[in-house]
């Protein structure tokens, strides 16, 4: 286990180093880069900039210099010094921008994705036991709906519920008064009140697909004979279909979870700008927009950590639930 | 628990009594009857091999037993399973539900089961040693360290080697005759008084198929539990069974001692099948019998006596009209035919 463990994380360094040089490249791809898009901002604000204010600028910020020299440059002090570099639109440094938000989104993340099991599971093992029941239809109907529905627009349609019925003032994470305010009870329980319905909208798309998985997988492992094995020992209906099938049609499940870290760090950027989330998705958006490359570029490269993090992890996870997987 | 105060108590010689068994099953073609009427008894200790082809109802009427038949399954009106575990105490398993208390104490402790699939039947995710102490402390209430010594006397028992490496095994590293018998120390971890065998060794090699059945037949001998072993193998019924039963469609054609079987059938349908079975010193000129047409579809079987349409003795007026009776003979023998008794002596 613990090679395992060893050979797979000696693996990620690798990919790491590949996927930020392609990801630096990508973003130096399209046509101009922030000199062009800044001057352009300016000119459609009435100022007046010349090509050789601009080519100025474009020096400054070390833009002509070869691709492979700002790469070297940016990675280096990322390694050496934890520096992501600055952010030209916004004029601070990446890590100041990101990490701020990096905390709620990874709490949000966190509490949907529990959210989302805790949905999904049960759901998904009632509708394979009691295949073609009542239920088992009902579910299925709200399932398809769930996945149908776009999100954002299930995120609009319960910020007009709770603010017509409800009376709750919504979008944001809080309401104004308590914004930078140390945490008191009171805007816990502020927090609380806005945080549900992002939850609520992120769990339920997830969910929906999930219930059909866990259907499918259970109807499949219900049906082989560990299971009768298992009926034949004397244990009780909820004892098998609990200890035996569920631990079976939970792999695709643990085998994802790390992918949940990547999705929700950058996924559901429309959903966190409707309900206007201090997240990160929404920043990326805009970063990727302005050709912000520093800060466009330190985030593609967390989330390719992310992202490899996240499957080893889940890979770990496998190995630890399924002796298949470790001793294969 | 109690037994239900209206089963009558069987008499101590009789371990497991089946009286009448229909099980249907509705499909969306239609019913379909698996088992039609099947009666048969085991003693305490002894083996019964029950002979037949597929969808005979072989594995259906065990499933009655173990109560564990399929969800849409519906069982006749009359009927009964009477199962009298230690000679003192009958239940009939035929008025207990899938998930009943009763039965689930039963199962697993006085009646064990072995399936037909070694590499299909153990969890793959559980080792081989909590498999096997998971139901022993289910129905000893043992500790955890008292069922896992009792499981590794139980890999031993079944010869697996070093059953201390073994306990921590996982079934996909191990071959088919290793989960086979650890299959089978799962099914004896609380000494059943009865050991329901579905065709245990159908999915083996015929090497690993004659080890498993030599150490059925060692393991019966020390620890004295009954078998019903099922097959459609009549080489293997020779080799274990004490009594035979021969199925066909659902209904039990012929049972007898397995030399009477052997030597003396009494149904057209046993000697056709013992017929098409190739013997050492057979002579070469024969060529191999078969049996005319094929098993009917389940949907459609045929009136009066369901192998008429097959058998090389029919009367077009009797047995396309009535079913036959069971006919019984004095060394136990027992046919369904109308002319049992009466017919040639079959040549094998």
């Amino acid at each position: 286990m613990l090679s395992f463990i060893l050979r797979r994380t000696l693996w990620a360094i690798p990919t790491l180093i590949v996927v930020s040089f392609i990801s630096f490249l990508i973003i130096q791809l399209p046509p101009g880069d922030y000199a062009t898009a800044y001057a352009a901002e300016l000119r459609n604000g009435g100022d007046y900039i010349t090509e050789a204010q601009e080519e100025a600028i474009r020096t400054q910020l070390g833009l002509n210099d070869p691709v492979l020299l700002q790469y070297g440059r940016w990675i280096g002090n990322i390694l050496f010094h934890g520096d992501f570099g600055q952010s030209f639109h916004w004029n601070a440094p990446v890590s100041d921008l990101i990490w701020d938000r990096l905390a709620l989104t990874l709490l949000l993340s966190t509490l949907s994705l529990v959210f989302t099991w805790i949905i999904a599971i049960p759901i998904g093992v009632y509708s394979a036991q009691r295949q073609y029941s009542f239920l088992d239809y009902l579910f299925t109907v709200f399932g398809f709906l769930g996945k149908g529905i776009p999100d954002f627009l299930l995120a609009l349609v319960l910020m007009w519920i709770s603010f017509i019925w409800l009376n709750l003032d919504v979008g944001g994470l809080m309401s104004p008064q308590f914004e930078g305010q140390p945490l008191t009870w009171a805007k816990f329980v502020n927090i609380l009140s806005h945080i549900w319905i992002p939850i609520v909208v992120l769990a339920t798309g997830g969910a929906a697909g999930l219930i059909r998985v866990m259907r499918a997988n259970m109807l499949d492992e219900l049906g082989k004979p560990y299971v009768e094995t298992a009926y034949a020992q004397g244990l009780s209906e909820r004892q098998v279909v609990w200890r035996y099938p569920v631990r079976v049609a939970l792999n695709p499940f643990i085998s994802t979870v790390g992918w949940a870290l990547p999705a929700l760090f950058s996924g559901d950027v429309i959903t966190a700008v409707v309900l206007n989330l201090p997240t990160t998705g929404p920043l990326l958006l805009q970063a990727l927009k302005m050709q912000d490359m520093y800060l466009a570029g330190s985030f593609i490269l967390i989330l390719s950590v992310f992202t490899v993090i996240g499957t080893l992890i889940s890979d770990i996870l496998l190995a630890w639930s399924d002796p298949r997987i470790r001793y294969a | 628990m109690t037994p239900k105060t209206n089963t009558a108590q069987l008499p101590k010689d009789v371990l497991l009594d089946l009286q009448d068994v229909k099980v249907s099953f509705e499909t969306r073609e239609g019913t379909v009857t698996a088992v039609n009427g099947v009666s048969y008894k085991v003693r305490p200790g002894e083996v019964l091999g029950i002979v037949g082809e597929s969808g005979s109802g072989k594995s259906v009427t065990v499933r009655a037993i173990m109560r564990l038949l399929a969800k849409n399954a519906i069982e006749g009106p009359k009927g009964s399973i009477r199962f009298n575990p230690n000679g003192d105490q009958t239940y009939d398993l035929h008025e207990l539900s899938r998930d009943n208390r009763q039965i689930r104490a039963l199962r697993g402790n006085r009646i064990g089961m072995i399936f037909q699939e070694p590499m299909t039947a153990l969890s793959p995710v559980h080792s081989i040693g909590s498999q096997i102490s998971r139901t022993v402390m289910l129905h000893r209430k043992s500790t955890k360290a008292e069922a896992r010594a009792r499981a590794r006397d139980l890999l031993e028992r079944v010869q697996l080697p070093n059953p201390d490496l073994m306990l921590d095994r996982f079934p996909h590293q191990l071959s088919g005759g290793m989960r086979q018998r650890a299959m089978i120390a799962l099914a004896l971890a609380c000494d059943p008084s009865l050991l329901i065998a579905d065709e245990p060794t159908t999915a083996l090699d015929v090497t690993t198929e004659a080890q498993i059945l030599e150490l059925l037949k060692s393991l019966q001998a020390e620890l004295g539990m009954a078998i019903i072993f099922i097959t459609h193998n009549f080489g293997v019924v020779a080799d274990i069974a004490d009594r035979v039963a021969v199925m066909y469609l659902g209904q039990i054609v012929e049972t007898g001692d397995v030399d009477d079987i052997f030597y003396a059938p009494k149904h057209p349908y046993t000697q056709a099948l013992l017929q098409s079975i190739p013997r050492l010193g057979q002579k070469k000129v024969r060529r191999l019998k078969t049996i005319r047409g094929s098993v009917p579809d389940p949907y459609h079987i045929p009136s009066g006596c369901p192998f008429h349409n097959r058998c090389d003795h029919a009367d077009a007026a009797l047995c396309t009209q009535e079913r036959p009776p069971l006919r019984g003979f004095d060394n136990g023998q027992e046919a369904r035919c109308h002319f049992a008794g009466q017919l040639p002596e079959a040549s094998l």
